[in-house]
């Protein structure tokens, strides 16, 4: 409807232009294939509808795609036969490096935009010292829900230790309450005790993704790199888990945070947005901590980047495409976004600042990126993480295998990674 | 026909061939003629190529159907089973994905798992699925409904019942422990035990897949004459009796239609276990399908295609042989 209404105003105007001056451009036609879901797909209609009423000579026709592996595939087949829309959106870090991006997607490390983003998210979305991508969202952390009811009844306070996070559990249990939240059912939700644990690993082996990513360092041989395994099967041993942890799936584990059933959830911060549907009235006592390491003094979080917006280099828009994405990464554009999707964290492009009324869990993370304690995930630092990681971890957080053992074979796992990506050195 | 085998194992089989003849009933000779004057009637016409009326031209359509659709697949899934393969780009590795996937260490469970799992729920299924139909072919009551019933899981959605029978077996909420809870029992996790994983998909694959298996059966007990039973009951013969010596031997054919195709089934099972634990937990109900499918979700095209490969030799290598077995001692009898 609205952009009927567009083009009916557009029109005259586009004519008397014409009248005017002559040959001028006529309509131009961006298409923009976005994934399905609710929040992203009303963020990028919202941007359209932005772009359209600053350009009215453009209409942006967004497609949806599906998500996750099947979405990989969609991608990479588009963009081997020359059928990629004109912007796309995808994942920063290791898997936009497999699109091997010099000669699949559109240099725009010259956009007018590009001063006011982030460099830490330009290294995510760059190869060979050339920027490809421009943010869409804002960037969200791993690390650990918590029920702040049951701490304020337990008189408890976030922990900045591993040690001081385990003697929280133990009073939680003591209580008569499930102290940590595992939901093997969605076997992807037993990772995070292992990934948002990275913060702490390249603080103690600042070298770690390079030389993981070099075949020179090992999980199994990396104590820090180890300890997350360790916490996990800690997790297990000390029966701190809700007793359905096996079969619970990723919404009974939000549902207990929320709702005061357990104290923590280890999770990404994307969660406040299945949270925003599902339990409005609970988000204001859940609060957030990063992963405790062991020392208070280097207390921090891990932070994955938000995702990004590629144009092919086959597009045949390239002008309108790079103006389009020049939008998308300025103030303004950022902030259309905002306004419509779930904020899971602190933007990465300059001015942007987050809206006064976020949710307390999101609130909770601004100190740390205030105070420069974060730092990107692995995978946005090396180009491997190994498919079997949530199988692994999931046997590690049922006490079917030992963590020393659980990390050589995830070893083992990323090297086949490696080699089918045909880094050097494996 | 002269059979090799047949010499060398000559005394043994003849005995227990007369033994079978005069125990259950003179009408055993009568059916043992007829199988082999089928058999000799089918090898006769295959001997005698009678010049077909029709051009060989005629089989073109067909070739060219089957060799785009099966014969160029086949070919080419063997040289990219030794390539590294992103979909663009193939390089030959020689047969490196074969190591690489025999070295995997969940692999060598898959496939024991894979091999477990299709003899169980082979067996089951021929053992359930045969005293099923022995139950539906008598006089009940109810007997169309019955049978209807029981061939009803087999038209629904192999995921759907993943999905429902996941939710029974939640180990706290689902309706199984709810239910052993309340007699006092603490219900095992179905699901979540590593040990028990995957005997509980197996016994719902059971739940799901007898139907079809009953349904062979009564078709083949249908075919038997009842003749036989009545002269078995003439000469005295328990119920125990006829089935064994009439039933048994009779519904053979059937027999080997339900266990080699359960036995397939099961080999390249994968909707369900993936519906249910996705090879979980950990890996401890992987399936070589499931192992696979992972690989190809990782985006390692060239070994997963590997993987298929050995699938592909998996299954003949225990199909073939059990066939040919299977009808030679069909002929045998």
């Amino acid at each position: 409807m609205t952009r009927h209404t567009l083009i009916r105003t557009c029109a005259p105007i586009a004519l008397a232009s014409l009248l005017a001056c002559g040959p001028a451009s006529a309509q131009t036609t961006l298409t923009f294939l976005m994934v399905t879901g609710s929040d992203s797909m009303a963020a990028a209609e919202a941007l359209a509808k932005a772009y359209e009423a600053k350009h009215p000579d453009v209409t942006v026709e967004i497609e949806a795609r599906p998500g996750g592996s099947e979405g990989d595939n969609l991608i990479k087949t588009r963009l081997a036969t020359s059928e990629m829309p004109d912007v796309f959106l995808y994942n920063s870090g290791s898997l936009m490096q497999a699109l091997k991006p010099e000669t699949a997607l559109l240099d725009i490390s010259d956009l007018p935009s590009q001063a006011g983003v982030a460099k830490d998210f330009k290294d995510v979305v760059s190869a060979g010292g050339k920027v490809y991508g421009v943010p869409f969202g804002t960037t969200m952390a791993g690390g650990i829900f918590y029920n702040k009811d049951i701490y304020r009844e337990l008189g408890l306070s976030p922990p900045k230790t591993w040690a001081e996070f385990m003697a929280n559990n133990e009073k939680i249990k003591a209580a008569g309450k499930v102290a940590v939240a595992q939901t093997y059912g969605a076997t992807w939700t037993s990772q995070l005790f292992v990934l948002a644990d990275f913060y702490n690993v390249q603080k103690a082996v600042p070298n770690f993704a390079a030389d993981y990513t070099a075949n020179r360092a090992k999980y199994a041989t990396t104590p820090a790199a180890l300890k997350g395994f360790e916490h996990l099967a800690e997790v297990h041993e000390k029966g701190l888990q809700n007793p359905d942890f096996g079969a619970a799936t990723y919404e009974d584990g939000l549902a207990m945070v929320a709702t005061g059933q357990a104290a923590h959830y280890p999770m990404l911060s994307f969660a406040v947005g299945a949270l925003k549907q599902t339990n409005p009235d609970d988000l204001k006592n859940l609060g957030f901590f990063s992963q405790p390491g062991d020392d208070a003094a280097q207390n921090g979080l891990t932070v994955w980047m938000p995702m990004a917006l590629f144009a092919p280099a086959t597009t045949p828009n390239k002008e309108v495409a790079r103006d389009f994405l020049d939008f998308v990464a300025s103030v303004e554009g950022c902030k259309v976004g905002m306004s419509v999707n779930t904020v899971q964290g602190p933007s990465v492009v300059q001015g942007c600042d987050l809206p006064a009324d976020v949710p307390p869990a999101i609130s909770d993370m601004l100190p740390y990126f205030k105070e420069g304690r974060t730092a990107p995930a692995l995978e946005f630092l090396s180009p491997i993480k190994g498919p079997s990681l949530e199988q692994i971890t999931v046997e590690v957080g049922s006490g079917m295998r030992a963590p020393a053992e659980a990390a050589a074979l995830y070893d083992e796992d990323v090297r086949k990674q490696a080699k089918q990506l045909g880094l050097p050195n494996w | 026909m002269p059979r090799l085998h047949k010499d060398k194992m000559r005394t043994d089989i003849m005995a227990r061939i007369a033994q079978t003849i005069s125990r259950s009933d003179s009408k055993a000779t009568a059916e043992t003629p007829d199988i082999t004057e089928r058999t000799a009637a089918g090898g006769e016409t295959t001997r005698r190529r009678r010049p077909s009326p029709y051009p060989h031209w005629f089989l073109l359509p067909a070739a060219i159907i089957y060799t785009v659709l099966f014969l160029v697949p086949t070919a080419t899934s063997f040289w990219y089973s030794m390539t590294r393969w992103d979909l663009k780009t193939a390089t030959f590795i020689g047969f490196e994905n074969f190591h690489q996937f025999f070295s995997e260490p969940f692999l060598v469970q898959g496939l024991v798992n894979t091999l477990i799992y299709a003899a169980l729920t082979s067996a089951m299924k021929t053992v359930c699925g045969l005293g099923l139909a022995v139950l539906l072919t008598s006089d009940i009551v109810a007997r169309g409904l019955l049978r209807a019933i029981v061939f009803f899981p087999v038209l629904v959605s192999t995921i759907g019942v993943g999905i429902a029978f996941t939710v029974m077996m939640h180990p706290t909420r689902g309706v199984f422990n709810v239910a052993l809870a309340s007699v006092g029992v603490a219900g095992p996790g179905w699901l979540t035990d590593p040990a028990l994983a995957l005997f509980s998909v197996a016994l719902v694959d059971l739940w799901k897949g007898v139907g079809l298996a009953t349904l062979i059966f009564i078709a083949g007990l249908s075919a038997i004459s009842p003749d036989y039973y009545e002269a078995a009951r003439i000469d005295g013969a328990t119920r125990l009796q006829q089935f064994r010596r009439i039933t048994l031997p009779l519904v053979r054919p059937a027999t080997v239609t339900v266990v080699t195709l359960s036995l397939i089934g099961g080999l390249r099972s994968f909707d369900l276990i993936w519906a249910m634990t996705r090879g979980g937990p950990g890996f401890a109900s992987d399936v070589i399908a499931s192992v696979i499918y992972k690989q190809y979700q990782a985006g390692f095209y060239g070994l997963s295609t590997a993987g298929n490969v050995i699938l592909f030799l998996l299954i003949s290598v225990i199909i073939l042989p059990l066939t040919v077995w299977f009808q030679r001692r069909e002929v045998e009898q």
